[in-house]
């Protein structure tokens, strides 16, 4: 009994720093729709900024001041980030933004190891509460049964605050309707910049205050994002009442699930989300979002059509030279290559769903990890031949894509987004916690192809044509009657209903499809480097290809396929540079605000203007 | 009070007001007249700024209007009712209230939440209500209720008698008729001829966003043509 209850305030403890975390995200999600996704970077600079104050200052005056000053500090971090990276894109489609903040956590990581070195900081104590009190015979820190006193508080302030002053009042009449606000009188940028500044001001908060209990490093921004927005969106988008009941549900379920399923921590997150979701799609306190209600409809695309003679030779020139490369290139040009075309055709498959489709998946590398993972699996246990193991890992894909996807697609935008994330989650920490089985972290390895293609060309030429025909393929389903239906879902999923189009099912067998040609990436990569790890369906697999689109250009298929190239290209070169996260995040940011049409989109405008491109449509 | 001089606003490619220009006098009630589609509502954004005309000057009290923020336009006295009311459904009357409240201001009427009770007796009875539970008539009292709250000098309605019940309608009529007792100025963009006629002094017709007709009602009564051309009666 004493044990249970200890671990319940162990538990109410670490909801405290989550839930100041999860508030601020919640806030500025509800105001300014984005979803910032540096948020965990703010969190790590407050507690970075709070060790650093806390040496300076001392006593008990010196420890609370710090945290406040923390939060303070961080605000105003957030207040330049607003101004300078996300003013210039609330307009644009919320994928943009997403880019735009991965952009931010780059800068952040770096600008942080450059100024606090890579050393992981130990966290003061708490002057006055170093001890332990002592409940039903259990020890529990004093620092712990403060912060358990102050959360209410911060709860009761942010409730009071929102609902009771007039700033709360513009703020929330802000999250319906902004341009109305405006024309009311109010100057709703500053608004936005005010709310910005208190979201970031509670990650910065949140990350001071549990410094006693934990510290400073430089992987607490990604490590913490995640159960923030699994508690975002449990709790609801936009509500500070349901992020503090989220943060209490996920903390206390995380203490029992350490002491009781050590082996399924990370999972046990991600189901209740998923089972919550299930119940509630809009979180337990969300409201319903309905597509385009905010006014971030993007300009419409121009229309789909065939390459034209210039479009063809260009291709037929790339693929020419691709095939001739092991007559000219060593076979190190050829491993390279063969990295490149299998994260192309993994770019590929997520530029369809996500912009064919309009589903903008967050948790597209679980169904590459779980091409690459069946067919390691059906090696390494089955001693099933690689042919056939290739055959059904797109396969396995597939179905998981199905099963994914019919949770999925009942909901849309962000909800879809943070469903398809836990999904993916979900996903990796079963093979990452699953050792019996996966090997969890150490892998599976030996995972070679047949005899006739172990040879680097051979490989290389089988690499070369799945990449192809999978890419041709997805073209090919672009220009079906099955992707107009598909575009039509994206464009006006009512109009497509009253047209006859079963919305649901054409989005569903979509993100199949996009799943299986994953799949088939997966098992290229597999067999091309003879083990898997989990990180190949980690979020950060996710992000690569996610980024790797919006660089390319959103637009269209080979606007994946350049950026594949592209990242993959420059990546070999900038990692080698001590601060390249810095630039890559620089980069980003630059190209959402300068040239946010990708690399391809902007190639197509420069072409329109010189009549390239005009020509070509003329002649048809 | 309010003069437009050859605006020109377009939607993407879409050329909606062409050369548009009329003035507005202080404490005058004008409606704008036109079919679906003619730019009344383009004309409204565009003074509010909601819409940037390309070329033109909006002047208002002598103050350039093109370019400001909508809601630097909305602090120098124009109060702006859109024709889909836009009330912020999640808030009470009484929030709804707060968010258009604005010093008050030299030249305009002062209006405080007690006084636009009375003009507005039902929203009284509803004040804890969220906007969303309101009928459409409630709506409309609402949205203006809201709109008076930052104590403009010249209110835009638009198309307030749309998609309201006759009685209603007839309610709103005293309401603007008391409005320009009280020293507003008003323009209303109308569909209904005969309701445009009860409380407005002067009419400007458009169509296809041009100017078509500029005067009082016994003038335009004496041109049918005009009225049989661009009114649907």
């Amino acid at each position: 009994m004493g044990l249970f209850v200890a671990q319940i305030l162990t538990g109410l403890a670490n909801a405290a720093a989550l839930f100041l975390v999860a508030s601020g995200l919640s806030l500025i999600f509800g105001v300014t729709r984005i979803v910032n996704f540096a948020h965990g970077s703010l969190y790590m600079l407050g507690a970075y900024v709070g060790v650093t104050l806390m040496a300076a200052l001392p006593g008990h005056f010196g420890f609370w001041g710090s945290i406040l000053l923390s939060g303070l500090i961080v605000g105003l971090i957030g207040v330049v980030i607003e101004i300078c990276v996300l003013r210039p894109v609330y307009r644009a489609p919320e994928l943009f933004q997403l880019v735009a903040t991965f952009g931010v956590i780059l800068v952040i990581q770096d600008l942080a190891l450059m100024v606090w070195g890579a050393e992981d900081r130990l966290g003061p104590r708490a002057p006055g509460l170093t001890s332990v009190v002592r409940i039903l015979g259990e020890p529990v820190p004093q620092y712990d049964l403060a912060l358990i006193a102050i959360t209410p508080f911060i709860l009761f302030a942010l409730w009071w605050l929102i609902t009771r002053t007039r700033i709360g009042i513009l703020v929330r009449a802000a999250t319906q309707d902004r341009e109305m606000v405006g024309a009311l009188g109010v100057n709703q940028a500053w608004l936005f910049t005010g709310v910005f500044f208190l979201g970031s001001a509670l990650a910065g908060l949140g990350g001071a205050i549990q410094l006693p209990k934990g510290g400073a490093d430089l992987l607490m921004d990604l490590n913490i994002i995640s159960a923030v927005f699994v508690v975002v969106v449990i709790g609801g988008m936009g509500s500070v009442t349901g992020a503090f009941l989220a943060s209490v549900l996920i903390s206390v379920l995380n203490v029992f699930g350490v002491a009781y399923l050590p082996q399924s921590t990370l999972v046990l997150m991600y189901v209740v989300m998923a089972i919550v979701l299930l119940i509630r799609p809009y979180g337990l306190f969300g409201r319903e979002e309905k597509a385009g209600e905010h006014g971030q409809v993007g300009e419409p695309d121009r229309p789909v059509r065939p390459f034209g003679t210039l479009g063809r030779a260009l291709t037929g020139l790339l693929l020419l030279a691709l095939a001739l490369l092991p007559v000219f290139g060593s076979s190190f040009s050829q491993v390279l290559v063969i990295d490149i075309l299998i994260f192309c055709l993994f770019a590929a498959s997520l530029q369809f769903i996500l912009s064919t489709g309009g589903l903008v998946s967050f948790g597209h590398a679980v169904f590459y990890g779980a091409g690459a993972y069946v067919a390691a699996l059906l090696i390494t246990y089955a001693d099933t031949p690689m042919e056939v193991a290739f055959l059904l890992a797109p396969i396995s894909a597939g179905l998981i894509a199905l099963v994914v996807g019919w949770f999925c697609i009942r909901l849309s935008g962000v909800y879809f987004a943070m469903l398809t994330l836990a999904f993916s989650q979900l996903g990796w920490s079963l093979v990452f916690q699953w050792n019996e089985v996966t090997g969890g972290d150490d892998g599976l390895v030996n995972i070679w192809p047949s005899a006739w293609l172990s040879g680097t060309t051979s490989y290389y030429y089988f690499t070369l044509v799945f990449v192809t025909a999978g890419i041709l393929f997805l073209r090919h389903v672009v220009h079906s009657p099955f992707g107009y239906a598909l575009r039509a879902t994206r464009d006006s999923a009512r109009q497509a209903e009253a047209t006859g189009i079963d919305v649901r099912r054409v989005q569903w067998i979509g993100f199949a499809l996009a799943g299986a040609i994953a799949g088939v990436a997966g098992a290229l990569f597999v067999f091309s480097k003879g083990s898997v790890f989990p990180n190949e369906m980690q979020i950060s697999k996710s992000f690569d290809a996610l980024i790797v689109v919006f660089l390319g250009g959103v637009k269209t298929l080979s606007g994946g396929v350049v950026g594949a190239t592209f990242l993959e290209g420059v990546k070999d070169w900038l990692i080698r540079l001590e601060y390249w996260r810095l630039i890559m995040g620089l980069l980003i940011i630059c190209v959402v605000i300068i040239a946010p049409d990708g690399i391809v989109g902007t190639l197509r405008k420069v072409a329109d203007r010189i009549g390239l491109g005009r020509q070509e449509e003329a002649s048809r | 009070m309010l003069e437009l001089h050859d605006v020109n606003s377009y939607y993407g490619k879409a050329h909606i007001l062409s050369d548009l220009g009329f003035s507005v006098g202080r404490g005058q009630v004008v409606a704008l007249l036109g079919r679906n589609g003619a730019g009344k509502t383009t004309t409204m954004k565009s003074v509010m700024q909601l819409v940037r005309p390309r070329s033109g000057e909006i002047r208002f009290d002598g103050t350039s209007l093109v370019g400001l923020p909508s809601h630097k336009v909305a602090r120098l006295g124009l109060g702006y009712v859109p024709e889909e009311r836009r009330i912020f459904s999640d808030l009470t009357i009484l929030e709804n209230l707060e968010v258009g409240r604005q010093p008050r201001r030299q030249g305009a009427p002062n209006w405080k939440v007690e006084t636009l009770f009375e003009l507005f007796p039902n929203l009284w009875e509803r004040r804890h209500n969220r906007g969303k539970a309101l009928s459409g008539g409630e709506q409309q009292m609402l949205t203006i209720a809201r709109t008076l709250m930052g104590n403009p000098k010249l209110l835009l309605l638009d198309e307030p008698s749309e998609g309201i019940a006759p009685v209603i309608v007839e309610q709103m009529a005293h309401t603007i008729v008391r409005l320009k007792q009280e020293g507003l100025t008003v323009i209303i963009s109308e569909q209904n001829l005969h309701f445009a006629r009860m409380v407005a002094d002067r009419a400007v017709i458009i169509e296809g966003g041009e100017k078509k007709f500029d005067g009082s009602f016994p003038e335009l009564e004496a041109q049918p043509e005009i009225r049989d051309a661009y009114l649907s009666v």
